[in-house]
C-alpha cells in the first residue's frame, strides 16, 4: 500500500548540530496523525523537511510514491501536499477573500492568465466564499488580513490550506494562542474534510490531540521517540518522562 | 482613488481615470507650445508604468531600469543611423523585442538573488549598458549619442513636423496601447499572484506557485514595455545619446513613482507629470538646488507621506469622508 | 620579458593600494549590513565627505596631515551618529525599498552639497614632502604615497580584526550579526552597539576617502560611481563577514587596475562581468553566511 507521504532515514544537520537523525515516518491515506514531542524537538523542522523548504542532509522523502527529496516547495504542492504555518504566513495587505482565491486559482492554473479579470473569476469566489463559509469568516471577506484579529487570521491560514484540495495535509499548530471560539471551528473544519485525506497536526493541546489522532508519533531531541494509538501512548514511560516536569502552554 | 487589485476588486473603469486622457487632449489643443515637454512626459509615464509592474506590484527594488530604456532607445537610434530602418512601428517592435531579451538574460541572473545583491547586481547591469554605450563608439557615437536619427511617417502617412504634434500624438497613442495592457494585467489573476509574491514570497511558494518564473514573465514584459518607452524618446527628439542609460535615469525614475505614489498605477501619472514639470521650470534655474530639492523630498516622501502624493489624496479624501458623517 | 615583469609588479602594486581602499571603505558597509540589515547606499557619501575633510584641511587651514587623517575619521564618524538618530533609526524595521529610498535621498543631498560647496572638478590632494617623491625597495621604485596606503591600511585592518576578534565589542558585533535577537535577550544593548559601530564603520569610509584620495578623486560624482564598487566588495566578499570583503576587495583592485592598464578598452567591463559570474556561482559571495 502506497502512503500517502513518507520518510526514510531522513537526517538534517546544520554543521555541528543535528535537528532530526534517521527518521522513518509513515503517514497512510486518510491517516489521522498527530506529532507531539517538547519545545525544540525539531517538529516543525521535521514539517518543514517534508514540505521541501528544508532538504535533508540525507535520506529521502516520498509522496504518493513519488521521491520528491530534491522537489521544491511549490513543486511538492503541485503533487497534493499543503501545510500551515506555525506563525500565521499571510498576504497582510491583502483581503481575507483574496488570500483564499489566489490558493485557489493556483490549484486551478488559474493564477497565469493574464487577460481575463480577476474579478470574473466565478467559480473561484464562490468556492472561496464557501470556505470560509465553513470556517465562519465570511463576514470578513473584504477585510484585509492584516487588520484582523490573531485568532481569525489562523483561521485564514487554514483555509489558504484547505483552498488548496490537497491530498496531504500538515497542520503547525493550528489552534495554538486561539481563542476558544476560533479554535471550535477550526477543529470542526478538520473534522469535516474528507476522509481520504492523510492529516498529520503538530499539537501541544493534548486534549486536541487525543480528540483528533488515530496514532500519534513522539519526537525528541530530533529523533522518533514512540508511536502508536492515544491509548498507548498515554501509558508509555518513557513519554512521561520526556513530559515531566515541564509545564504546559 | 485608491487602485486595489486582485478577486475582490472591481475592473470597471472609473471617471477619474479618464482624466489623463481628456488632459492630453486639452494639452495638444491649448498648449502647442508644450508639446515636447508633453511628449516627455508621457514618455516616462510608459516608463513609469513598467517600473511600477517590478517595484509595486512585485516587490523586486532595481536600480537599473532605465538599461532598458536605454537599450530600446539606441536600438532605434542605431536601427535609423546604421542600417536605415526609420519605420516608427516595427523600429518600436524590434526595440521592444531587445530589450525584452535583455530583461530576459538579466532577470534570470538577478532574480534568484536576494536583497543586497539583486539590488547590486541591477546597478552593475546597468554601469555595464553604460559602459558598453560609452566605448563602442562606432556603433553607438559613443559620448557624443547617436543624431540624425530620423523617422520615417507613420504608417507612412502621419509625418514628424517639427512642432512636435505628431510626435505627441504617436506618444499618446502607444502611451494609451500601453496602459490598456498594463491595466489588464494588473487586473487579472496573473495581477494578483504578483501582489501575492511581492506580500508574502514563501506563500506563494507553500501555495504552488512558480515564483521564479512568474517574475521572469513580469520582468521581461517590463523591460519590453522600458524599452519601448526609450525607443520613442529617441524617435521624438531624433537623437540619443548616454543619459538614457546608468543610474541617473533609473533613479530619478524611481523618485518619480514614489513621488507619485507606488504600486497604485496612476502614481507612475502622476509622478511624472509633478517631477518633469517642475524639473522644466526650477531644473534650468536652480540645478544644483534641483538636486539637494530631489534629496529633500525623498527624505520627505519615505519619512512623512509613504504613499506618495496619491497617498496624500487618499489620506485627505478619508478625512472628508470622515467628518461628512 | 623584463619589462612585462615590471609592469606585472607595478600592476599588482597599485591593485593592492586601490584594493587596500576599497577594504577600509567598505568594510564598514559590510558590518552594518550583517549587523543591522540595513540597506545604507549613502556609505559612498561618508567616504567622500571624509575626503572633502583632508583635502580641504590640508589646503584651507594647514593643517597636518595626519591630525587632517584623524579629522576625516571622527568628524565623518561623528555625522554619522547624528544621521543615525535622526534618519537612520526611524526605519530599522521598515521596507527594504524605504531604506533605499531614504539613503538615495542621501545620496542626492550629499552630491548637491558637495557641489554647491566644492564646485564639480576633482579636489587636488597636497601631500605632506615626507609623502611625496619614489620609495626605493628591491631595486624598484614605487611611489611614497601609495607604500604608505598599504602599510597604513594594513594597520587599520589589523586594528579593526583584533578589535572584532579580542575585544568585547568585538565579540558583541559578532553575536549579533550571527543572531540578533537572540544577542538581545542576553542583554547586549543592540542599539547602543549598532550606533557605536555604524559610526566606526562611517568613520572608517572617511578615512578610506581621505587615503585614497590620490586613488579615486574626490568629486561630487562620488558617491554614485563608486556606489557599484563598494557593493560589489560586499555582496562578493559576503554580507557581515570580515575577512571575505578584504579578500574580494583585493581581487578587485588588482583585476580592475590591471584592466585598465592593458585593455583601457574594456574599462570596467571585466569587473562587472566577473561579479556576475561569480555570484551566480556562489549567491551568498565568498564566504558569506548561508542563510
Amino acid at each position: 500500500m502506497t502512503m500517502a507521504i513518507q520518510t526514510k532515514g531522513v537526517c538534517m544537520s546544520f554543521g555541528a548540530l543535528t535537528v532530526a537523525e534517521d527518521i522513518n515516518f509513515e503517514l497512510p491515506v486518510g491517516a489521522r496523525h498527530a506529532l507531539i514531542g517538547p519545545n525544540g524537538a525539531g517538529k516543525t523542522t521535521f514539517v518543514n523537511l517534508l514540505t521541501g523548504r528544508l532538504t535533508p542532509t540525507s535520506g529521502s522523502v516520498l509522496l504518493g510514491g513519488v521521491d520528491v527529496t530534491q522537489m521544491s516547495q511549490a513543486e511538492r504542492v503541485k503533487q497534493g501536499l499543503g501545510r500551515t504555518f506555525q506563525i500565521n504566513t499571510l498576504f497582510n495587505k491583502m483581503s481575507v477573500l483574496d488570500n483564499v482565491c489566489l490558493s485557489i486559482a493556483e490549484r486551478e492554473n488559474v493564477s497565469n492568465q493574464f487577460w481575463s479579470t480577476a474579478a470574473s473569476q466565478k467559480r473561484i469566489i464562490e468556492e472561496s466564499l464557501e470556505l470560509l463559509n465553513l470556517l465562519g469568516i465570511s463576514g470578513d471577506a473584504k477585510v484585509f488580513t492584516k487588520d484582523l484579529p490573531y485568532g481569525k487570521q489562523r483561521l485564514v491560514e487554514m483555509a489558504i490550506a484547505l483552498g488548496l484540495k490537497p491530498k496531504v495535509l500538515l497542520l503547525d499548530e493550528p489552534a495554538a494562542g486561539v481563542p476558544s471560539v476560533e479554535s471550535h471551528r477550526i477543529l470542526q473544519a478538520i473534522d469535516s474534510l474528507p476522509s481520504e485525506i492523510a492529516i498529520m497536526i503538530i499539537e501541544h493541546d493534548m486534549d486536541l490531540v487525543f480528540k483528533f489522532a488515530k496514532k500519534i508519533t513522539v519526537l525528541v531531541q530530533g529523533k522518533v521517540l514512540c508511536e502508536g494509538t492515544p491509548d498507548e501512548i498515554a501509558n508509555d514511560r518513557r513519554v512521561h518522562q520526556v513530559y515531566l516536569g515541564e509545564g504546559h502552554e | 482613488m485608491s487602485q486595489y487589485i486582485g478577486y475582490s476588486a472591481n475592473p470597471r473603469l472609473r471617471w477619474t481615470e479618464v482624466l489623463p486622457w481628456v488632459l492630453s487632449v486639452l494639452v495638444y489643443y491649448f498648449l502647442p507650445e508644450y508639446l515636447s515637454l508633453g511628449s516627455r512626459v508621457l514618455i516616462y509615464i510608459l516608463f513609469a508604468l513598467s517600473l511600477d509592474l517590478i517595484v509595486g506590484y512585485s516587490g523586486i527594488i532595481t536600480l537599473g531600469h532605465a538599461a532598458f530604456f536605454g537599450v530600446g532607445a539606441y536600438t532605434c537610434g542605431i536601427l535609423s543611423v546604421r542600417f536605415h530602418l526609420t519605420d516608427p512601428v516595427i523600429s518600436l517592435i524590434i526595440s521592444a523585442i531587445v530589450s525584452a531579451a535583455l530583461g530576459l538574460i538579466t532577470g534570470a541572473i538577478i532574480l534568484r538573488t536576494k536583497r543586497l545583491t539583486q539590488l547590486m547586481l541591477t546597478l552593475a547591469i546597468a554601469a555595464l549598458c553604460l559602459e558598453v554605450a560609452n566605448k563602442a563608439t562606432n556603433i553607438t557615437g559613443g559620448a557624443d549619442g547617436l543624431s540624425g536619427v530620423s523617422i520615417a511617417p507613420i504608417v507612412g502617412l502621419f509625418n514628424f513636423d517639427m512642432f512636435g504634434k505628431t510626435a505627441f500624438l504617436w506618444c499618446l497613442l502607444v502611451l494609451f496601447v500601453g496602459w490598456y495592457v498594463v491595466r489588464r494585467v494588473i487586473f487579472s489573476p496573473f495581477g494578483a499572484s504578483l501582489t501575492g509574491i511581492r506580500e508574502n514570497n514563501l506563500r506563494m511558494q507553500a501555495i504552488g506557485a512558480g515564483v521564479y518564473s512568474k517574475l521572469m514573465y513580469v520582468y521581461t514584459f517590463s523591460a519590453a514595455l522600458a524599452g519601448i518607452a526609450g525607443a520613442l524618446l529617441t524617435q521624438t527628439n531624433q537623437f540619443v545619446g548616454l543619459n538614457v542609460l546608468g543610474f541617473e535615469p533609473s533613479g530619478e525614475l524611481l523618485v518619480m513613482l514614489i513621488l507619485g505614489g507606488v504600486g497604485r498605477m496612476y502614481g507612475a501619472f502622476v509622478g511624472p507629470i509633478v517631477f518633469l514639470i517642475a524639473q522644466d521650470f526650477l531644473a534650468k534655474q536652480f540645478p544644483e538646488y534641483w538636486t539637494l530639492g530631489i534629496g529633500v523630498l525623498l527624505l520627505f516622501v519615505v519619512l512623512f507621506a509613504r504613499g506618495g502624493i496619491l497617498g496624500m489624496l487618499d489620506r485627505i479624501l478619508m478625512l472628508f469622508k470622515g467628518s461628512a458623517k | 620579458m623584463d619589462s612585462f615583469f615590471a609592469s606585472l609588479i607595478s600592476v599588482a602594486f597599485h591593485g593592492l593600494a586601490y584594493g587596500m581602499i576599497l577594504y577600509v571603505i567598505s568594510v564598514g558597509l559590510s558590518i552594518t549590513m550583517g549587523l543591522m540589515g540595513f540597506t545604507n547606499l549613502a556609505h559612498g557619501v561618508f567616504a567622500m565627505a571624509g575626503g572633502y575633510v583632508l583635502v580641504t584641511s590640508l589646503s584651507k587651514f594647514n593643517i597636518p596631515f595626519p591630525l587632517a587623517l584623524f579629522l576625516s575619521f571622527s568628524l565623518i564618524a561623528l555625522v554619522s551618529v547624528v544621521l543615525e538618530k535622526l534618519l537612520y533609526q526611524r526605519l530599522y524595521g521598515a521596507v527594504e525599498l524605504e531604506q533605499v529610498l531614504l539613503t538615495i535621498g542621501i545620496i542626492y543631498i550629499g552630491v548637491a552639497c558637495a557641489r554647491l560647496t566644492f564646485g564639480t572638478l576633482q579636489q587636488p590632494v597636497v601631500l605632506p614632502e615626507y609623502l611625496r617623491g619614489q620609495f626605493s625597495l628591491l631595486g624598484r621604485d614605487f611611489p611614497a604615497y601609495r607604500v604608505f596606503i598599504i602599510c597604513f591600511s594594513s594597520l587599520i585592518i589589523g586594528g579593526l580584526w583584533f578589535g572584532v576578534e579580542r575585544t568585547i565589542w568585538g565579540a558583541m558585533v559578532r553575536a549579533s550579526v550571527d543572531h540578533g535577537p537572540m544577542a538581545q535577550s542576553i542583554g547586549i544593548n543592540t542599539k547602543r552597539l549598532f550606533t557605536i559601530t555604524f559610526a566606526l564603520g562611517s568613520g572608517m569610509a572617511g578615512l578610506g576617502g581621505a587615503l585614497g584620495a590620490d586613488i579615486v578623486a574626490i568629486q561630487p560624482t562620488y558617491p554614485l560611481e563608486q556606489l557599484v564598487f563598494f557593493l560589489i566588495v560586499v555582496s562578493v566578499g559576503g554580507l557581515g563577514s570580515l575577512k571575505g570583503p578584504f579578500v574580494a576587495a583585493l581581487l578587485i583592485g588588482v583585476t580592475d587596475t590591471a584592466c585598465k592598464y592593458w585593455i583601457p578598452e574594456l574599462g570596467s567591463f571585466f569587473i562587472y562581468i566577473a561579479t556576475i559570474a561569480l555570484l551566480l556561482w556562489r549567491p551568498a559571495g565568498l564566504f558569506g553566511k548561508r542563510s
